[in-house]
Formats: structure tokens, C-alpha cells, sequence
């Protein structure tokens, strides 16, 4: 293909998966809240459209419409910096999640897994610069518990995932999807439980929402955030979640793995999609059922717990990869 | 081992329960369309109402815009030229400060002042949502369909005399009890 094509159809390939990225996040949105409805004896929204199904584009339209309002206190560049690092990161890690078989920007990316460890402790500096800029008590108190989130989930997921990364033999994704004939939940149990709670923390859901806890902390990180800023850290959430949900079922679920996906790449895609809504149920019924602890509680829970699970589990991997492989 | 065995259990245990909420009875009203169904004493839109015989039953005796914790009654009294029977020239309700305690309804002796359990009182302007006394009285009895105040009095007034009342027995003539 001639380079005067091909950047072109990148480029409109990029505004239509951007566009759909957040068109998904939108309707997560709204699936949490008829979910959580659902799960709580209520309806949720049910009003607009068939089955409430335009509650998305109606608050996308309620938020794109509301005033910009930039309060007199806030450190300016770093508050108008924040929302669009949280949601650049994220829209930019899916660069490297194949959905289906060859289907994807950059998935034999050789250090994909790390490029996506990277945009995720870039993703935080995004939570982290929003709170902090805007320098009220409460967002301030919001990205000192993202910090301190931060620091203890992030090693235990490094390490979670170097048993992947030992068992494939590679960084690149596509590599790992490619080697999992037996999805690597199977081979990774402890391995798969240390990243997805994680997981949970680093997208900050319920229950490890410290930095926006709304009980104690008004909205913790984005207080002072309104209207369009306000809904691309939303966004910036909702994506966090889909984005996890995709990189858990690459990682251990065996990505677009399943019966007849190999000779039908588009079959393989709607493994990929089965696979991660079920991940995103999983993520709003937890929502659902489980309180929020307390930061310190998270802290030792990472430190105590997450991290030597995930120790031991590389050892084991390592070890028996060495007599068995 | 304990505690992790409690930890699971706790967790598993909070999934399970709300799955089967899932499958629950909704609580939620669908309120337009579906009406909410109200008891019978609901404190609502107030309303003037009027006797079995078709007169209005408020005298003007400003009890209700005396009790009323807001001040949101305004009444005039006026007496009717033909026989002198007191009524209310103008009875306005502000509906903005009406808190709808009920407290006008259990002040007024004639029963004229009640509570109905519409509450749709939805308006576009606060101007319209004082009312004036052509939109307060209905014409019907209300809770009390045959109560009417001058059939009940217990004294003499005209039009009525003592012992021609409502329940009410022909005064004793304590001449006919001498031995």
C-alpha cells in the first residue's frame, strides 16, 4: 500500500475506534446503572428510548452543552492537563489489544505489556495532576489516596503478570494470545486473582474507590471538575474498566480464543466481546455487592497479601517451567 | 485458615445475595404511569367545600389563617345582605408557602377547609400557583357528605331554633317532671 493511502485510512481506522470507544464506554454507563438497578430491586433508567437505551447519548448531550466553568484557585495548566492524560492513556493502550485474529493497530507490538504497564502509571499521574491542581481538601486528600493506591497494587500486577509473561515467552500480546491453547486462568489461577483485584484498584471500582469516595470525600480527585472536563474523567473511568476487562481476557482468557475463530477471524472478535462483557458484568455486580474498605486496609491488603500471592506464584511458574518446559 | 475460609465466605455470600435480588419484585413506582396509591387522610391540594344543601360552608372565621404555621391563607369576611349569614368575600391560599401540615383543616369548626390527596399541583409560575376562591371551591361535601354546621349548632340561631337541629332532642320541658 502507497504511504499517500495509508495514513489517510489510519487515521479515519482511528477516528471510527475512538468514536466507538467512547460511544462503549457511554453505553456502559448505562448498562451499570439498569445493572445496578437491576441488582437493587430498582429499574434504573428505562425512560429514553427503547428500554432507556438513549440514557447515553442524552447525558453525553447534558454534559457536552454545560458551561466550561474554570474555578479562580485551580493551578490552570496542570487542571486543563488532567482529563485529557487520563483519557489519551487509556484510548491509547487499547492500541495494542488484538481483538480478534490480526485484528488490532499494534498487537505484535514487542513490548506491549510494558508499553500498557506504562500508560497505567500515566493514567494515575492524570487522576493524581486533577486533584491535585484543583488544591481543595478534599480532591487534594483524593490524589493522596490515588497515590497511595498506586504504590500498593502496582507491583503486585507487575509481578502478576511476569507469569504470563514466563509461561509465553513474550511481551507482545499477540504472542500470549497466540500461545494459549489452554487459557492461562487454568495455568495462572493465583496469577489471575492477584491482577484482577489489581485491576479493580487501578481502575478505581468499587471496592478500592478511595480517591472518589463519595461518602467521605464529596468526589474525591474530580471535585471541582464540571461539564466537559468533568465527563472525560468519566470517561476516562468507564474506559479504564473496558480497557481491563480487554486485558484481562487477553491475558488469561485466551483472547479471542474458541471454536471456530482461528478460520473466522470476525468469530473470534465476538469471543473477545463475549469474554469481556462478561468481565464487565462482573465489574458492576461487584459494584453491587461488596463495601468500599478503608485506604489503609487496601494498603495492607496489597502489601501483605496481593503481592507475596503474586511472589510465590512467579516462583512456582519459574520453577516448574524450568523441570517441566 | 480460618479467617480466609469467613473472607470467602463473606464475599461469596455478598454476590449470592445480591444475584437473588435480581430476580426480586421491583420497588420502584412508575409514577406517571402508574399512580402511587395514597391513604385516604393524605394532607393534599386543600379545598373549600360546601353544604348537602349547597352553600358554601365557610363562615370567614379566619381560624385556619390564624393556626396556619406559614401564613399562607388570606381571607375577607363578609355578610350576605338577605340573612346576615357571614361568608368569605375572598379566600386566597399561596401554595408556594402552603407546607401542607393539615393544621387549617383540623382548625376549621364549619368543616369547609379539607384536604384532598391530589397532590399534581405542578405550575409553570408562582403567580398561578395562588389560588383564588374560585379555584379552591368545589361543589361537593368533601369527606363530610351530611355535615352541615347550622344544623348542628347547639344554640339558638335563625333558621333554627333549640331542640331543631341535627341528633339533636327537643329541649325538656322541666315543668312536665314536677310530681
Amino acid at each position: 500500500m502507497s504511504p499517500w493511502l495509508f495514513w489517510p485510512l489510519i487515521t479515519i481506522a482511528m477516528v471510527v475506534v475512538i468514536l466507538g470507544l467512547i460511544l462503549a464506554a457511554g453505553f456502559t454507563v448505562f448498562g451499570e446503572r439498569r445493572i445496578l438497578g437491576l441488582l437493587q430491586n430498582r429499574y434504573g433508567p428505562n425512560q429514553a428510548g427503547p428500554f432507556g437505551l438513549l440514557q447515553a447519548i442524552a447525558d453525553a448531550v447534558k454534559l457536552l452543552t454545560k458551561e466550561y466553568f474554570l474555578p479562580g484557585f485551580v493551578d490552570q495548566k496542570l487542571y486543563k492537563l488532567a482529563p485529557v492524560l487520563v483519557v489519551v492513556t487509556v484510548l491509547l493502550s487499547f492500541v495494542v489489544v488484538p481483538i480478534g485474529k490480526g485484528i488490532s493497530f499494534a498487537a505484535d507490538f514487542n513490548v506491549g505489556l510494558l508499553f500498557i504497564l506504562g500508560l497505567s502509571s500515566l493514567h494515575v499521574y492524570g487522576i493524581f495532576l486533577g486533584g491535585w491542581s484543583s488544591s481543595t481538601k478534599y480532591t487534594v486528600l483524593g490524589s493522596i489516596r490515588t497515590i497511595a493506591q498506586l504504590i500498593s497494587y502496582e507491583l503486585a500486577m507487575g509481578v502478576a503478570l511476569l507469569g504470563v509473561v514466563l509461561l509465553s515467552g513474550s511481551f507482545s500480546l499477540e504472542d500470549i494470545v497466540l500461545k494459549q491453547d489452554i487459557a492461562y486462568i487454568f495455568l495462572q489461577p493465583f496469577g489471575f486473582i492477584v491482577f484482577f483485584i489489581a485491576g479493580i484498584a487501578e481502575t478505581n471500582r468499587l471496592p478500592f474507590d478511595l480517591p472518589e469516595a463519595e461518602n467521605e470525600l464529596a468526589a474525591g480527585f474530580n471535585t471541582e471538575y464540571g461539564g466537559m472536563p468533568f465527563a472525560m474523567f468519566f470517561l476516562g473511568e468507564y474506559l479504564g474498566i473496558i480497557f481491563i476487562s480487554c486485558l484481562t481476557t487477553t491475558l488469561y482468557l485466551g483472547g479471542w480464543h474458541g471454536p471456530w475463530a482461528e478460520s473466522y477471524p470476525l468469530v473470534g472478535v465476538f469471543w473477545f466481546a463475549l469474554k469481556t462483557l462478561a468481565l464487565l458484568f462482573f465489574f458492576i455486580w461487584m459494584r453491587a455487592s461488596v463495601p468500599r474498605v478503608r485506604w489503609d486496609q487496601l494498603m495492607s491488603f496489597g502489601w501483605k497479601y496481593l503481592l507475596p500471592l503474586g511472589l510465590v506464584n512467579i516462583i512456582a511458574t519459574a520453577l516448574i517451567s524450568a523441570l517441566w518446559m | 485458615m480460618k479467617n480466609l475460609k469467613n473472607w470467602v465466605g463473606e464475599i461469596t455470600g455478598a454476590f449470592s445475595a445480591t444475584l437473588k435480588h435480581a430476580f426480586a419484585e421491583r420497588d420502584t413506582v412508575c409514577y406517571p404511569a402508574e399512580k402511587p396509591d395514597l391513604p385516604e387522610r393524605w394532607r393534599g391540594r386543600i379545598i373549600l367545600t360546601v353544604t348537602p344543601e349547597g352553600e358554601e360552608r365557610c363562615v370567614a372565621c379566619y381560624l385556619c389563617s390564624s393556626v396556619c404555621p406559614s401564613s399562607a391563607i388570606t381571607i375577607q369576611g363578609a355578610e350576605r345582605e338577605d340573612d346576615e349569614r357571614r361568608y368569605a368575600e375572598k379566600f386566597e391560599i399561596d401554595f408556594t408557602r402552603c407546607i401542607f401540615c393539615g393544621l387549617c383543616e383540623e382548625a376549621c369548626p364549619t368543616r369547609a377547609i379539607q384536604t384532598t390527596n391530589d397532590f399534581e399541583m405542578g405550575a409553570s409560575s408562582r403567580a398561578e400557583l395562588v389560588y383564588d376562591k374560585s379555584r379552591l371551591l368545589e361543589n361537593h361535601t368533601g369527606k363530610y357528605p351530611d355535615f352541615d354546621y347550622f344544623k348542628r349548632a347547639g344554640v339558638p340561631i335563625r333558621g333554627k331554633d333549640v331542640g331543631e337541629g341535627a341528633n339533636e332532642k327537643p329541649p325538656v320541658d322541666v315543668y312536665t317532671l314536677l310530681p
